[in-house]
C-alpha cells in the first residue's frame, strides 16, 4: 500500500516536473489570435492587403486595425474563413486591394535575364536562385505567386504563368445531382 | 482451416464465364508504343531516353523518382521516337510524360540475368525490384519493394497471396492463376524468404475452382508446407486486403494501423508473378494480363504490352456498335475513360465496354432516407450516409471524423442505396478536395518558414552590418580618446566601452559638433577617414578646358541639391 502510494507520488512528482519544463521548453511565442489568422491567410506574402507580409495583415486584423477583405490571393473563401474566426460579417473583397486570380508562377526568360539580383531581393520567399551577373531561376515550389519580382526587372524578363491543372492536381468534381434522366446521342 | 466472415458486402452478378472461356491470348506487339513515366503511386520517374535513341525490350527507360516510386521499362525492341506529353487513361483525360517507341518488330531483349536474392541484402533486392518497375497489380499499383520490409520484429506470422478477384466481369488473375501457377508459387516462394514468413495463405474465391485446383497443384508439387491454397466464400469485396486478411486470419485492422502491425502483409497474386519474372527471369515489368469484358462480342484476357493502345487492344474483343463507353476496372471500382486513344499501364486489370442497355443509366438520385442500408453493406463498417451528409455539404473535417480515408470505394454502399445516390462520387469528390486542401496548406507552411528565414536573415544582416561598422569605428575612437585625454582632463567618457558606440557609427553627421565632447572627436575623426578614403577619380586628370567647365557646372548643381536635401550637413569637400 504504502509502496503503491510512494510510486504514485513520485509519478505526479515526475511527470509535474516534466510539465513545468515542458512549459518552460516549448513555451508558444506570440500572440495566439494572429497565428490563429496567419494559418489562415495564404501566405503569398504579396503586400496587396497593405501590410509588409501575411503576419503584419494577420497583427493588424488581430488588433482590430485591419479589416477582413483586403487579401486577394485568399479570395472569397479566406474572407468567410476569416469572418468565421473572428465573428465578424463576411463582406466581399475590395476592391481597392486587388482581385482573385488563378495561381501563377513567376518564369524568368532566361536568355534574358542580365542577372542583376534585383528579383531576388525583392522575392520575400528566396524562391530565386542565381548570382550578379548570372542567369537568375524560379524554384517552382517555393514560388507563392506574389508578382513582387515582375515589376523590378530592368529587362521584364519575368513572366506569370498560371498553374496548369495536372494529373497529381485534377480534382474530382462535385457529383452533378440529375433532375431527371436525360437521354443523349 | 477455420474461416472468418467480414462485415457487410454484396452479391451481385459476376459475369466472369464469358472471359474464361478461351486461354490468354498474346496481344501482337503494336507499332508504337506509349509508355507514361507515372504508372505507379509515388514519384514520377525521371526519363533516361530521348527522342532517337534505341532501346531494347525490358531496357529502362524511366529511372524511378527516389525510394518512393518504381522504374519503367521499354516493352519492346525499337527507337524512341519521342518523350512527351500523352493523354492518360485517367477520368481527366489529361496528359503526362510519356515516352513513345516505333516497335522495329525484332523484339530484342537486353541480357536477361536472374537475381540471386539470397546471395544480397534485403536492402539490395528491394532496389531490385524497385528498379525492375514491379509494383502491386491487384490495381493499387503500389511500389512492391516498399512492401518488403518485415512489420515489428523482422518476421511475418502470415503472407497472404490474394487471387479471390472479387470484382464483376474481371478474370485475369483467374487466368493467370490457371495457367501460370507455378510460376506464381515461384513469385510466392521469393516473399515468403524476403519476408520470413511463417506461413502462407492463398486466398482465392470459391466461384474459381480451376484456380484453386491449379494453385493447390503447384503448391503439392512445390512440397511446400508452409503454404495453403484456402476458397474462401465469394462475396464482394472479398479481395480487398483488409476483408481478405479478416476472412483468412480472424484479424481486424483497425483504424489508423496496418496490417504488418499484426504480422499479416498481402500481395496480389499478379505480383508474385511479376516477381518472379523479375528475380527468377530477369525481366523487369513490362507487360500483364488484361481483361477485355462487357459489351464485346469475344470478351478474353490478353497478356499485353503496356504501352499497347487500350483501341487497339479493344478492337481484338470485337466491341458491339452501340458501345459507349469504356471503363478501366470493374463496373464496381472502375473509372470510366474519356477517349480510347490511351496507353495500357499497369493498373489496367480490365477494360470493360459499357452500353446503355449493360449499364442501363441510374434513377434519377433522391434524397437520403438514413434507412442505413448503405452502413449493413459496407465493409470497411464506415457510416456512408454521414459520410455522404458531410462530404456533399463540403464539410470536411467531419468526414474525416468519420473515417473517410478508410473508405476503399467499394461501391457497395451505392449499390444497395435505395435512393439511388451516387456516393462514391461524393467520397472521391471529398478526397481530392481534402488532399488538394493539404498541399495548398503544406505550400503555405513552407512559404510562411522560408518568409519568416528571409525576415530572420535580413535582420541579422543589418546587424553585422552595424557591428562591422562600429568595429571599424572603434579604432578610430581610440585615437580620438586619447587626443582627448592629451587636450583636456576629461575622464568621465574615457572609456570605449561605455560609449553608445552604435549611435556615434551611424549618425555621425546628424549630431553637429558643438562642445568638444569625445563623441564630437570620434565624429570628427570618422569624417577625416572618409575624406581620406575619397581617391580622385581617375579619369579627372588631362581635361580639357571646356570639360573642365562642364564638371565645375555640375559640381555646383551638385552642391546646391546637397544644399537644399541637407541643409544641416557641412559642405562636402
Ligand atoms: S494580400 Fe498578400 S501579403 Fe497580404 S495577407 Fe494576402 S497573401 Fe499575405
Ligand atoms: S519568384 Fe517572384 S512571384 Fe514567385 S515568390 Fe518570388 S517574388 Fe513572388
Ligand atoms: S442507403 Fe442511401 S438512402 Fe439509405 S441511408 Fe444510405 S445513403 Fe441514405
Ligand atoms: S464505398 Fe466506402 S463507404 Fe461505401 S461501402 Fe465501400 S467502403 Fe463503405
Amino acid at each position: 500500500m504504502l509502496a503503491a502510494l510512494l510510486v504514485m507520488a513520485l509519478g505526479a512528482v515526475v511527470l509535474g516536473a516534466v510539465l513545468g519544463f515542458a512549459a518552460v521548453k516549448f513555451r508558444v511565442e506570440g500572440d495566439p489570435l494572429t497565428e490563429k489568422i496567419d494559418a489562415i491567410l495564404p501566405q503569398t506574402q504579396c503586400g496587396q492587403c497593405g501590410f509588409p507580409g501575411c503576419k503584419p495583415y494577420a497583427a493588424a486584423m488581430a488588433k482590430g486595425e485591419a479589416d477582413i477583405n483586403q487579401c486577394p490571393p485568399g479570395g472569397d473563401e479566406g474572407i468567410r474563413k476569416l469572418a468565421d474566426l473572428l465573428g465578424r460579417e463576411y463582406k466581399p473583397l475590395s476592391a481597392e486591394h486587388g482581385v482573385e486570380k488563378p495561381k501563377a508562377l513567376a518564369v524568368i526568360d532566361e536568355q534574358r535575364c542580365i542577372g542583376c539580383t534585383l528579383c531576388i531581393q525583392a522575392c520575400p520567399v528566396d524562391a530565386i536562385v542565381g548570382a550578379a551577373k548570372q542567369m537568375h531561376t524560379v524554384i517552382a515550389v517555393q514560388c507563392t505567386g506574389c508578382e513582387l519580382c515582375v515589376p523590378v526587372c530592368p529587362v521584364d524578363c519575368i513572366d506569370m504563368v498560371p498553374v496548369a491543372e495536372n494529373i497529381t492536381t485534377w480534382k474530382w468534381k462535385y457529383p452533378v445531382v440529375a433532375i431527371k434522366p436525360v437521354t443523349t446521342h | 482451416m477455420q474461416l472468418f466472415d467480414f462485415n457487410g458486402g454484396v452479391t451481385p452478378d459476376y459475369h466472369k464465364e464469358a472471359s474464361t472461356q478461351s486461354p490468354i491470348a498474346v496481344s501482337p506487339a503494336p507499332t508504337f508504343l506509349v509508355i507514361p513515366l507515372h504508372q505507379s503511386i509515388g514519384g514520377t520517374p525521371r526519363p533516361l531516353v530521348s527522342a532517337g535513341d534505341r532501346v531494347l525490350k525490358g531496357q529502362r527507360i524511366g529511372a524511378a523518382d527516389g525510394d518512393m516510386s518504381s522504374a519503367i521499362h521499354a516493352s519492346t525492341s525499337g527507337h524512341v521516337v519521342a518523350v512527351e506529353m500523352r493523354r492518360m487513361p485517367h477520368p481527366s483525360g489529361l496528359s503526362a510524360l510519356c515516352v513513345v517507341i516505333k516497335a522495329d518488330g525484332r523484339d530484342e531483349w537486353i541480357a536477361r540475368q536472374s537475381f540471386d536474392y539470397r546471395s544480397h541484402t534485403a536492402a539490395e533486392t528491394r532496389d531490385y525490384l524497385r528498379d525492375a518497375g514491379v509494383v502491386g497489380l491487384g490495381g493499387a499499383v503500389f511500389p512492391t519493394h516498399l512492401k518488403m520490409s518485415p512489420g515489428k520484429g523482422d518476421k511475418l506470422d502470415t503472407l497472404i497471396i490474394n487471387g479471390a478477384e472479387c470484382e464483376p466481369f474481371i478474370t485475369c488473375d483467374d487466368l493467370l492463376m490457371r495457367e501460370r501457377a507455378e510460376a506464381i508459387i515461384q513469385g510466392v516462394v521469393i516473399l515468403r524468404d524476403l519476408l520470413a514468413a511463417g506461413r502462407v495463405l492463398v486466398g482465392i474465391e470459391d466461384n474459381k475452382p480451376q484456380a484453386v485446383a491449379a494453385m493447390t497443384a503447384a503448391v503439392q508439387a512445390g512440397g511446400h508446407q508452409d503454404m495453403a491454397v484456402v476458397a474462401v466464400p465469394t462475396r464482394y469485396p472479398a479481395g480487398g486486403a483488409k476483408q481478405l486478411i479478416r476472412v483468412l486470419t480472424g484479424i481486424e485492422v483497425p483504424h489508423g494501423k496496418r496490417s504488418t502491425d499484426y504480422g499479416v502483409q498481402c500481395f496480389n497474386v499478379g505480383t508474385a508473378h511479376a516477381i518472379h519474372e523479375a528475380i527468377n527471369l530477369g525481366q523487369p515489368l513490362i507487360s500483364r494480363i488484361v481483361t477485355v469484358a462487357g459489351n464485346v462480342a469475344a470478351p478474353r484476357n490478353y497478356e499485353v504490352l503496356l504501352g499497347t493502345s487500350m483501341e487497339a487492344l479493344l478492337t481484338q474483343s470485337q466491341p458491339l456498335p452501340d458501345t459507349d463507353r469504356l471503363i478501366m476496372g470493374g463496373p464496381m471500382m472502375g473509372v470510366s475513360l474519356p477517349s480510347k486513344d490511351v496507353p495500357v499501364v499497369k493498373a489496367t486489370n480490365c477494360i470493360l465496354a459499357g452500353s446503355k442497355k449493360l449499364f442501363p443509366p441510374p434513377p434519377p438520385e433522391m434524397p437520403c432516407i438514413r434507412c442505413g442500408e448503405c452502413a449493413t453493406a459496407c465493409p470497411a463498417d464506415l457510416q456512408p450516409f454521414e459520410l455522404y451528409w458531410f462530404s456533399r455539404a463540403k464539410i470536411f473535417g467531419k468526414a474525416q471524423e468519420y473515417h473517410l480515408f478508410d473508405c476503399i470505394e467499394c461501391g457497395c454502399c451505392s449499390y444497395v442505396c435505395p435512393s439511388h445516390i451516387p456516393l462514391v462520387d461524393y467520397y472521391r469528390f471529398a478526397k481530392s478536395e481534402i488532399w488538394a486542401n493539404e498541399s495548398e496548406k503544406a505550400a503555405a507552411d513552407q512559404a510562411r518558414e522560408q518568409y519568416e528565414f528571409r525576415q530572420l536573415r535580413e535582420a541579422r544582416e543589418a546587424q553585422e552590418k552595424a557591428a562591422r561598422l562600429a568595429a571599424r569605428t572603434a579604432a578610430g575612437r581610440a585615437a580620438a580618446t586619447n587626443a582627448l585625454a592629451v587636450a583636456s582632463d576629461a575622464t568621465s567618457d574615457a572609456t570605449p566601452a561605455a560609449a553608445p558606440v552604435a549611435k556615434s557609427a551611424t549618425t555621425p553627421a546628424t549630431e553637429p559638433a558643438q562642445t568638444p565632447s569625445p563623441q564630437a572627436a570620434l565624429i570628427a575623426a570618422a569624417l577625416e577617414r572618409a575624406r581620406a578614403q575619397q581617391v580622385q577619380p581617375a579619369n579627372t586628370t588631362n581635361l580639357t578646358p571646356e570639360q573642365q567647365a562642364e564638371i565645375a557646372a555640375i559640381e555646383a548643381r551638385r552642391a546646391q541639391i546637397r544644399a537644399q536635401a541637407h541643409p544641416h550637413l557641412p559642405p562636402d569637400d
